[in-house]
């Protein structure tokens, strides 16, 4: 970030004028949001609440089953993608070049993929894994969903990764003789290591926010479910219903979502510092 | 095939993960396509401009009011969240010191991955109370665009933060050591640069914008009219297939799955126009 | 009428032998008995450790389609069965009647089927003209496919495309939330959601209708106009899981639950 140097001209101020109002209103406004739901979801806030079970509809009780819904969705969401994810870009990375009709043709596939509305994704989730596999309501038919959802993220974003990495260690492997099998897994892979766990951020930040989808496939229960073959609520859905569904369901609502947020923050900060240790790794 | 079995097999291992991926695209579209074909063969295009009204059950299909519906909050909501992106992002980069522009940058990060539901929950205890005391019933057009706004803001600053550090910095220095203003710098200099990233990234938006159901269903009243005012109840595209797609049957399901045709459709189309205003980007 | 189901034998119900049932069952269809069969379904899985029993909205068609594909073992539907419903086979739960609500501070006490009729088309728009307070009615009106809708429509005589709402909502507990949260909605939603919520603690209330209030009294004497069923529909082969569970839910334990819901039990 360059510090521009000011002339004081009116130009100047009137630009800068109009940036601080934009600023401050954006600002004020998400700090609003922001502490509205700190302060009332507070009181919610308690070692029960995250490890109890929710009783009347969600009013009382805790969040566990929501939480463990969630997780359990993101997970195996994960667990299916990313071989998958990781696979494909390595394809187009090493594989084929950018100008190619294959590489274009996946490129538009994926494209399309990530332009289906959530809620189309929802439908066909409910008619093919749902109904047609026969899965039913259940964390299964939800993760599989999601996986589709976030798959184009994940594969443009580690495609990217690896075509970023200069082609002279790949000219200096197979200089050496190595075999294209070991140049991915042990030169490049590695390399790759800090965009691979990017994308996997940013593919649980939408997983995490997909609630649609997962209303027609992974279903409403409150119950903690004992399989992946159970149906769950993750808690986006969760706040979903409370403020939709549950009159008196408000002072719950805000629990889960500043509960929501916080796991955010932590991400957000887990990521940074994660990313700070590779760097640092990388230049010593 | 190649030189080492090892990369035989791994070839192959590839291509089937990367079949995996656009298989599931094809089934997507095979079946969205073949769900909407049932009532394109059997309603005229037509009607779902020129019917008298959407009631299914009396054999209505009136979809204009809620293509309007979408259009006229993704348009509002982009109208204010572009301008205040664009130029908190201009304060961010050019007008604070570098320590309050990574908080700053780092805020916004978290805000982008707050799922839609929060706000939309948001929305529903806080702005449709608020809009009511103006006129009832609160639940209205201008409350969902200022919802969609709190989602897609985020991004767009991001977008813009992004853009406007990747102009290059050589020009900044050659534009300061000419003795340009600040304002003129950013003018000049910085916007036509970053132009191409901010149209691209935009357009993304936009896409996320009209695909955002849950949220926009929470506040926006779903009565299927033409809003006469901003403070009119109106239903969009996505919430209606939300609210309709588990409860209908035959001809309305597939009238539901056409609108969601159209509108991946649409968003394909504005993905497609961002990627190529990012590709040319990278060539010049 | 009990078929045999691979998992367990022929349970033989008249002499109330215990058996030990496992499995699972899916039940879907209306939301209106969705929270009463969650909660029978709780108690039941109580009874019985081994058993699972999943109950999804989807609205009363859904429960009859969801049972002819085979999707689910019991469906939920909040009227009588239709004539061409007869492949199918329906189990009397409770009995519901649909209601007007308002808002507890709302100083009106009755409507009469006239009055109702001309808010819902907006040719009353005012509570005034009714003697209320002087602010325009929130008309709520529910979402297309419900089985409330029809059940309204059919008693007033109304075509959906005639009636002009403020907001239009999806499920019960939605009309209900929206009137607590604003005191000049009006809206309808099943007796049995709005007792519950009013048991609760929710400020609304029902209003009578043509001097008939909307309680259970008048649904079990059968003076209640808006009256309907509230049914669990099988089809003709069924496993013994899904017979025990209807038994249990037309047991007399299940009816302090079905009252406990606000609704009427009709196997006393």
């Amino acid at each position: 970030m360059i510090l521009l140097p000011s002339n004081h001209n009116l130009a100047d101020r009137i630009l800068r004028f109009i940036c601080w109002i934009c600023g401050s209103l954006v600002l004020s406004f998400f700090a609003f949001l922001f502490f509205d739901i700190l302060i009332q979801g507070y009181e919610k806030l308690s070692i029960a609440y995250i490890f109890s079970n929710s009783l009347n509809a969600g009013r009382a009780g805790g969040i566990a089953p929501m939480l463990v819904s969630t997780f359990l969705l993101l997970l195996l969401s994960l667990v299916i993608a990313l071989p998958i994810s990781i696979g494909s870009a390595i394809y187009l990375a090493e594989y084929t070049n950018e100008k190619q009709w294959f590489s274009r043709f996946i490129r538009l596939s994926l494209s399309m993929l990530a332009s289906v509305p959530s809620i189309v994704m929802g439908m066909f989730g409910y008619a093919f894994f749902v109904i047609a596999l026969n899965l039913g309501f259940s964390i299964l038919s939800g993760a599989l969903t999601l996986a589709a959802m976030i798959l184009p993220l994940l594969i443009r974003n580690i495609e990217d990764t690896l075509r970023n990495i200069p082609d002279i260690h790949r000219l200096n492997a197979s200089a050496l003789g190595l075999s294209k099998f070991r140049t991915i897994f042990q030169i490049l892979l590695p390399m790759a290591n800090q965009g691979i766990f990017l994308a996997l951020i940013l593919g649980i930040g939408r997983a995490m926010a997909e609630t649609a989808a997962l209303l027609y496939t992974s279903g409403y229960v409150t119950r903690m479910p004992d399989t992946i073959f159970d149906s769950g609520r993750s808690l986006s859905v969760h706040i979903f219903d409370l403020s939709m569904n549950v009159p008196g369901g408000e002072q719950s609502a805000y629990g889960s979502a500043l509960v929501l947020v916080l796991f955010l923050l932590s991400i957000n900060i887990l990521t940074h510092w994660i990313g700070q240790k590779i760097q640092l790794r990388s230049i010593t | 095939m190649f030189p080492h079995t090892r990369d035989t097999l791994l070839f192959f291992t590839l291509i089937s993960l990367v079949g995996i991926s656009v298989i599931c695209l094809l089934f997507i579209i095979f079946y969205l396509v073949s769900e909407s074909s049932i009532i394109l063969s059997e309603i005229n295009l037509r009607h779902y401009f020129f019917d008298d009204s959407w009631h299914p059950s009396e054999n209505q299909f009136l979809l204009l009011p809620m293509i309007v519906g979408s259009l006229f909050i993704t348009i509002g909501a982009m109208f204010l969240a572009i301008p205040l992106g664009i130029f908190t992002a201009i304060l961010c980069q050019f007008y604070v010191p570098n320590w309050l522009s990574q908080s700053l940058q780092r805020i916004v990060e978290i805000l982008s991955g707050i799922p839609s539901v929060v706000y939309g929950f948001w929305g529903v205890v806080v702005i449709v109370p608020l809009l009511a005391t103006i006129q009832a019933p609160g639940t209205s057009l201008l409350a969902g665009v200022i919802v969609l706004t709190f989602i897609i803001m985020p991004g767009i600053v991001l977008i813009a933060n992004n853009a406007f550090q990747n102009v290059e910095k050589m020009h900044l220095h050659n534009a300061i050591a000419l003795g340009l203003s600040r304002y003129s710098i950013i003018r000049h200099i910085v916007f036509p640069s970053a132009q191409r990233g901010l149209l691209s990234g935009i357009i993304l938006q936009s896409g996320r914008a009209i695909g955002e159901t849950l949220a926009v269903l929470m506040v926006c009243g779903n009565v299927v009219q033409f809003p006469g005012n901003i403070f009119e109840p109106i239903r969009t595209l996505t919430s209606n297939i939300a609210l309709e797609m588990a409860y209908a049957m035959d001809l309305h399901r597939s009238a539901l799955f056409l609108s969601g045709l159209i509108l991946m459709l649409v968003v394909l189309t504005l993905i497609l126009l961002a990627e190529r205003f990012e590709l040319s980007t990278k060539t010049t | 009428m009990a078929s045999c189901s691979p998992q367990q034998p022929t349970p033989d119900l008249k002499r109330n032998k215990p058996i030990t049932l496992s499995g699972k069952l899916t039940i879907t269809g209306s939301s209106t008995i969705a929270p009463l069969a969650a909660e029978l379904a709780k108690q039941f899985e109580k009874q019985h450790p081994n058993t699972k029993v999943d109950v999804q909205t989807g609205g009363s068609s859904r429960g009859i389609t969801d049972i002819r594909r085979g999707t689910s073992d019991i469906g939920m539907v909040s009227r009588k069965l239709k004539s061409n419903e007869s492949d199918l086979t329906s189990h009397l739960l409770a009995k519901d009647g649909v209601s007007i609500i308002v808002h507890k501070s709302n100083p009106i006490l009755e409507l009469s089927e006239h009055q109702i009729k001309q808010i819902y088309l907006n040719k009353i728009d005012n509570w005034k003209l009714l003697n209320g307070m002087d602010k325009k009615i929130t008309v709520i009106n529910k979402a297309e496919g419900r089985s409330t809708l029809e059940v309204f429509l059919k008693h007033f005589n109304l075509n959906n495309t005639q009636i002009k709402p403020s907001i239009i909502i999806g499920d019960n507990e939605q009309a209900v939330k929206l009137v607590a949260n604003n005191p000049h909605a009006i809206a309808y939603v099943s007796i049995g959601t709005a007792e519950y919520d009013i048991g609760l603690g929710v400020p609304i209330k029902t209003l009578a209708l043509n001097g008939i209030p909307a309680n259970k009294k008048a649904l079990i004497s059968k003076q209640f106009p808006l009256s309907r069923e509230l049914n669990f529909i099988t089809k003709e082969n069924i496993s013994a899981l899904t017979i025990a569970f209807i038994n249990f839910s037309q047991s007399k334990t299940a009816n302090s639950i079905i009252e406990g819901f606000g609704f009427v039990p009709t196997h006393p």
